[in-house]
């Protein structure tokens, strides 16, 4: 059940991210998005991670892909991105390189993961990241997010307060020049 | 995993009926307040089966797409619309043990899944390609987006004062006193709270993103037959949804003498939407700028200082501050 | 102060100052702003002093994630002294330009706030806290001057490419923690040590470098640099030429030298490439630009190449020489900057060579600060420039990295031709047009007189400071 869910959910999550490359419609790109950062979402839940599944539909899902879609209508009132394209020598010149790269990344991974994956540094077993974190509280479940966040992260937790103020502050800044 | 499947077939065929059935109170108290009688043709007494009538109305009429629309965003909107306002109703415990699912994160998972709903409003007003979907669909994001913070710290409230994100562990805490009951926190939280439903539910005074005299209709302009109806009945299902969670944080959910717990339930759910309802008939709409002012410069620092002071209080009654 | 803060006495106090900052702005007078800038100043200089009386100390605060030793003190002090340089510069230069609000100082703060903790920071969740701190503020601060059409190119390049260095940063980080299952430098390199060259761990690394090689523009993570110091507010500009690389190599160098040691032939090989290149690009492209800001953008480029040339070269003597050569350079840049930012020619700034057509002859003494801060860059005797490069790339060819060397000095020879032009056309060249006049600000001409001291006292007596760099390194290299 669980297999037929991840398959199902990660086919649809591939899907609508080549949706978003490839639609050239802005809207319905940032819609592919939300179904996206939904599907996302439920591959967290299978995790058993479901303050951040449901953290990441509220913040993403819900208010930025929102704010998204609403910063792309005020800007492009539905017309498809059209017209020469001035970057074209460079696409052209990205996919071979990207494909160089993946060649590269996947001959280094094979050689290191196949051949050499008993060589890694003990309490981390191949296949299972999360083996180093203490067992005694659930990973991902709410109260082991909030033991973390104002536990060993609570120094994190603060400044992360300090940078929204002085997003907060540069917001205001760039925003009152237009009433000046 | 069979059991479940009942559960929510039988849950969600009764929503439907009970959700239709709101509607027609919602009419019949908007009647008595404007000293009309309200339906009244259809069915004995009192017209019961009008809603019955509308929805037969409206799933018989034709279906009509604008030539300009963005035709997937335009049908697909009402189904997204839909699915959130009902998903909401599978955390919510109507009694003790009857419910579909009681989540240790249940509250959260009302707040992500509601919140859902913006999406498909947005997608209405942008599909149906009309000036006043458009418009209407703007606003719609600037106000949903301002009140749902205030909504989310509102419901926070009840959260600290029960220590749990489960919804029936929130009902069960209040067997002694109903939150709203508790001095001065619980009464400004739940007034925080009825603002912020008014608000995230589109209603009178807040009803911007409909507003008749300016936009027509708003975002379902455009829609006819059986996509407007089911955008009706996600509205209505959605508020009802929120009702219900009003009740289980603040009133109680199904504790109370006499009655079997799922009506007091309704009954308190009812409570919320009528109170609802009774500011939707009695003020007038306010604008666009007082509304974000309100949100931003009033409700969000009240909710949030209320946030503190419940944590405080709560600390202090634990014993972990002395 | 609580013991457990103590660790964290500068950033405590640049926290205390914004916040009182943000508060005081909200105070009259609403027409002048300069009594901003003053308490901002006295919060760096009581930051500075908290440093330094610190120095020697050693510890750690909130379950390790942050850090007190020598490293972060010595960045500490070249920080401070870069922002008061940039915050004397602009008490004046707002109200020429018409832009004297209060944000621009609390923003400062700020940015300052996010270059300090990263300078202390011993965990990479931190790391990237006080690299976005930074950054935000200083895309907000590069478009400041809103009038200018320049400067919303500023910022918006800024702002783009600078998210999406983040974005490679943040993608480091998660693999690294993949990989080590931490984010605590200390125990990554524990993991590190045990692992024979985990890929993982290296491919988070070459991540984590193209975050920090676009803080500190090497290239090919450069290209911003022009544009934004161009459209920049020139004090920002040095704040960006200064500070934020100096923030920047403060969290290379301890992830590098600290936490990746165990792979240190890798990037080794990698930063040697990134060195050659860092240097040859922006000294070649420099001497194509007549804009000065430009020039010095191409030639803050450089200027990091050769600080690359220490990293590569390791040890105390190289990451000592990196630290080293840092406050001299941030002096000496931070004074060319302020001279630009102190002439005016027909109420523009004077940011082109003509504008500086014979400056010698009618302000003989201005005239002969740039050239002093020129020489500096350039690396002449008795500079502290020279002093700088001399340990730099000694400690190269100490290391056996002669080639690295040999490069170095030919670019600093090719340099010399971009600096001394300048001084040809103030020196040589008459002038045309309007005359380009200098502001009357005290504030500038006292920020001026520092650089200059740092200039010669680091030229002719660096042997003092140099121990306190390689003393600083010490505790990275254990």
């Amino acid at each position: 059940m669980e297999l037929v869910t991840f398959f199902g959910v990660a086919i649809l999550a591939v899907a609508s991210a080549l949706g978003l490359v490839l639609r050239r419609n802005p809207i319905h790109g940032a819609l592919f998005l939300v179904v996206n950062l939904g599907c996302v979402a439920v591959l967290y839940l299978l995790l058993g991670a479901e303050f951040l599944a449901l953290a990441q539909i509220i913040i993403y899902a819900g208010a930025i892909m929102v704010l998204f879609v609403f910063a792309i209508m005020v800007l492009i009132p539905g017309k498809e991105e059209t017209g020469p394209d001035p970057l074209r020598p460079q696409r052209l010149l990205a996919v071979p390189l990207g494909a160089v790269l993946l060649l590269e990344a996947v001959l280094v991974l094979r050689s290191h993961v196949v051949g050499g994956g008993s060589s890694r540094f003990p309490g981390h077993q191949p296949g299972s990241p999360l083996a180093a974190v203490p067992p005694a509280v659930r990973p991902g479940g709410i109260e082991s997010v909030g033991r973390l966040l104002l536990g060993d992260y609570l120094f994190a937790f603060e400044v992360t307060s300090v940078l929204l103020l002085a997003a907060l502050v540069g917001v205001l800044t760039l925003a009152k020049r237009k009433a000046e | 995993m069979m059991r479940d499947v009942v559960v929510a077939f039988v849950l969600l065929n009764v929503l439907v009926l009970v959700v239709t059935y709101v509607t027609y109170v919602e009419r019949k108290f908007a009647a008595r307040m404007q000293s009309r009688i309200g339906p009244y043709r259809v069915g004995r007494p009192h017209g019961w089966l009008q809603p019955i009538a509308d929805a037969i109305k409206l799933l018989i009429k034709e279906d009509i797409i604008p030539a300009m629309a963005d035709r997937p965003v335009y049908n697909l909107a009402p189904i997204v619309f839909l699915i959130p306002s009902f998903l909401i109703f599978a955390t919510v415990p109507f009694a003790p043990g009857l419910g579909l699912a009681d989540l240790n994160i249940g509250i959260l998972f009302f707040l992500a899944v509601s919140s859902l709903e913006i999406v498909g409003l947005f997608m209405g007003g942008w599909g149906s390609n009309n000036k006043y979907a458009l418009l209407s669909s703007m606003r719609a994001v600037n106000q949903i987006i301002s009140y749902e913070i205030p909504f989310v710290l509102a419901a926070l409230i009840p959260v600290l004062l029960a220590g749990s994100l489960r919804l029936s562990a929130i009902v069960q805490a209040q067997s002694g006193l109903w939150f709203v009951a508790y001095p001065v926190i619980g009464q400004l939280a739940f007034a925080a709270f009825i603002v912020a439903t008014i608000a995230s539910e589109n209603r009178v005074p807040f009803d911007i993103l409909e507003a008749e005299s300016e936009l027509v209709a708003g975002f379902r302009v455009e829609y006819s037959g059986m996509k407007f109806a089911l955008i009706q009945l996600a509205e209505y299902t959605h508020m009802f949804g929120v009702s219900c969670l009003g009740a289980l944080l603040f009133l109680g959910g199904w504790l109370g003498p006499g009655l079997p717990g799922p009506v007091w339930f309704l009954l308190k759910a009812l409570f919320i939407f009528l109170l609802v309802t009774w500011v939707r008939w009695s003020f007038v709409r306010i604008r666009v700028d007082q509304i974000l002012r309100f949100s931003w410069k009033v409700l969000l620092p009240a909710t949030l200082i209320l946030v503190m002071a419940t944590g405080l209080w709560v600390a202090l009654r634990s014993g972990h501050v002395s | 102060m609580d013991a457990a803060l103590l660790p964290l006495a500068p950033l405590v106090v640049v926290a205390g100052t914004t916040v009182v900052l943000i508060l005081l702005d909200l105070l009259p007078p609403r027409t002048s702003k300069v009594h901003l800038g003053v308490v901002a100043l006295v919060g760096i200089v009581a930051t500075l002093v908290s440093a330094l009386f610190l120095w020697g100390r050693a510890g750690r605060a909130f379950s390790g994630v942050v850090v007190l030793d020598n490293f972060a003190l010595f960045f500490d002090v070249v920080i401070c002294y870069a922002v008061a340089l940039v915050l004397l510069l602009s008490l004046d230069y707002l109200r020429r330009n018409g832009m004297e609000r209060g944000e621009y100082y609390i923003l400062v703060l700020f940015a300052t706030l996010g270059m300090l903790l990263m300078a202390h920071a011993a965990d990479l969740i931190v790391i990237f806290l006080a690299l976005e701190l930074m950054s935000l503020s200083l895309y907000v601060l590069a478009g400041f001057f809103q009038a200018r059409l320049t400067a919303a190119e500023s910022a918006m390049k800024y702002f783009l490419l600078g998210a999406f260095a983040t974005g490679f940063f943040v993608y480091g980080i998660a693999l690294i923690y993949g990989a080590a299952g931490t984010t605590a430098l200390d125990r990554v390199g524990a993991a590190l040590g045990s692992a024979t060259r985990d890929p993982l761990l290296l491919i988070g690394l070459g991540l984590l470098l193209v975050g920090f090689g676009f803080k500190i523009s090497s290239v090919p993570f450069h290209m911003w640099a022009p544009d934004v110091y161009e459209g920049a507010p020139t004090s920002v500009a040095a704040l960006i030429a200064t500070g934020s690389k100096a923030a920047g190599f403060a969290g290379l160098l301890r992830v590098l030298l600290s936490t990746f040691r165990g792979a240190q032939p890798d990037w080794t090989a990698l930063l040697w490439v990134l060195a050659v290149l860092t240097m040859t690009v922006g000294n070649v492209v420099a001497i194509a630009q007549s804009n000065l800001k430009r020039m010095l953008a191409y030639s803050s480029i450089a200027h990091v190449g050769y600080m690359l040339v220490g990293v590569v070269a390791g040890g105390p003597l190289g990451a000592g020489g990196v630290l080293f050569y840092l406050l001299v350079y941030s002096f000496a840049t931070a004074g060319a900057f302020g001279v630009i930012l102190l002439l005016e020619r027909g109420r523009q700034e004077a940011v082109n060579q003509d504008d500086y057509g014979g400056l010698a002859a009618r302000h003989p003494v201005l005239a002969l600060t740039l050239a002093l801060f020129l020489l500096s860059l350039i690396g002449m005797p008795p500079t502290a420039g020279f002093a700088g490069k001399f340990y730099l790339f000694g400690a190269a060819v100490r290391s056996g990295y002669i080639w690295l060397a040999v490069i170095a000095v030919l670019n600093s020879a090719v340099a010399a031709y971009y600096y001394l032009r300048v001084i040809v056309y103030m020196y040589m060249r008459d002038q045309e047009g309007v005359p380009t006049e200098p502001a009357p600000s005290f504030a500038g001409r006292l920020a001026l007189g520092i650089a200059l001291w740092g200039v010669f006292q680091l030229g002719l007596m660096p042997a003092p400071v140099l121990d306190l760099a390689q003393a600083a390194v010490a505790p990275l290299l254990r």
